[in-house]
């Protein structure tokens, strides 16, 4: 039974990636639907940033004092002036470790 | 103009810096398989069935919690709807692909491999071994999240967990969009969608991972009509 469950949430997650790819023809897109599609990057990893940041394990608010605060916000930062995602994961990473281990 | 080797290789290199998040988040879903009591065997086949991080953590926490088959499964289907968003924007893309490597390109769209592949096929609309970006991102992401899954499985335990790896998921996905940041419209999207994750974080089966997105997607919308 639980074997079964895996194959059929692998089938579904299969299905979730192949769906628009097969589905879709180019002239379903109207150039309207194309500019809304363009923000798809702005409007998912936000909802999986913003949570993962501003809630603890249980879903409760962390406080602004929070170490996941401060290594978002330098993340954020550094990101967003070097546009290196090495530099952008070790930022985020060490001021958090910073954070917690050090003060 | 570059071969279809050449672009495989780009999309290897464009992923890669990335792969420095998913490793470690391998490794924990590995060993949090194993902590809440599943087998080597059991825990590995989801990152090769299921193959989407987040879904398998909440996969096996719902099975080990008691939750029937269903409710995980359901869950596992929410979580990974986002997939259809990413479909949707490659689809135009990989349209004169025959099926046959549709159906194969798309076992490997994960977020990481579609956020690089998209905006290389972006810069480059008209290349016609593109695709080979997509293969190699993901193909590459794949064999990491592989292998790091079964260290997870077999060393996980020695990862402390104070060092709150987890956290390097939102950290990669902040890197991915941090470059949107220059445009106003983009920073308004990204707040309204992420306060509505964060508003709507505790509704069931974990909605709150596509409701987001299409609130984000629907106040573009608004966005774009107000701009004309």
């Amino acid at each position: 039974m639980i074997w079964t469950s895996i194959f059929i949430a692998g089938i579904l997650t299969y299905f979730t990636r192949m769906s628009m790819v097969t589905l879709i023809r180019k002239e379903m897109i109207s150039d309207n639907l194309r500019k809304i599609l363009s923000y798809v990057p702005s409007v998912v990893f936000p909802s999986i940033i913003f949570p993962g940041v501003l809630l603890d394990d249980f879903g409760n608010f962390v406080t602004i004092g929070d170490p996941k605060i401060l290594g978002a916000v330098s993340a954020l930062v550094i990101g967003f002036f070097t546009r290196n995602v090495i530099l952008t994961i070790v930022s985020g990473l060490s001021s958090y470790w910073a954070f917690i281990f050090v003060f | 103009m570059p071969s279809k080797y050449e672009i495989f290789k780009i999309g290897i290199k464009d992923v890669a810096p990335h792969l420095l998040s998913v490793f470690p988040f391998g490794i924990i879903f590995g060993a949090i398989g194993i902590e809440l009591g599943f087998s080597p065997l059991f825990t590995y086949a989801t990152s090769l069935i299921i193959f989407g991080g987040a879904s398998q953590i909440v996969f096996l926490q719902l099975l080990s919690g008691g939750a029937s088959s269903l409710i995980a499964i359901t869950s596992v289907g929410v979580i990974n709807s986002r997939h259809f968003l990413y479909g949707a924007v490659l689809s135009e893309y990989l349209q004169k692909l025959s099926l046959a490597k549709k159906l194969f390109i798309s076992y490997f769209i994960v977020d990481q491999g579609f956020a690089v592949s998209n905006q290389y096929f972006k810069k480059n609309p008209t290349g016609e071994f593109n695709h080979y970006h997509l293969i190699g991102s993901g193909i590459i992401l794949w064999f990491i999240w592989q292998v790091s899954t079964i260290i997870g499985i077999y060393l996980g335990s020695i990862v402390p967990e104070e060092l709150g790896l987890k956290f390097a998921i939102p950290l990669t996905f902040i890197a991915i969009i941090v470059n949107e940041l220059r445009k106003f419209d983009h920073i308004l999207v990204m707040l309204i969608s992420g306060l509505a994750a964060t508003f709507f974080y505790n509704a069931p089966f974990k909605t709150y991972i596509i409701i987001s997105p299409l609130i984000g997607l629907f106040a573009a919308m608004v966005i774009n009509k107000l701009k004309k």
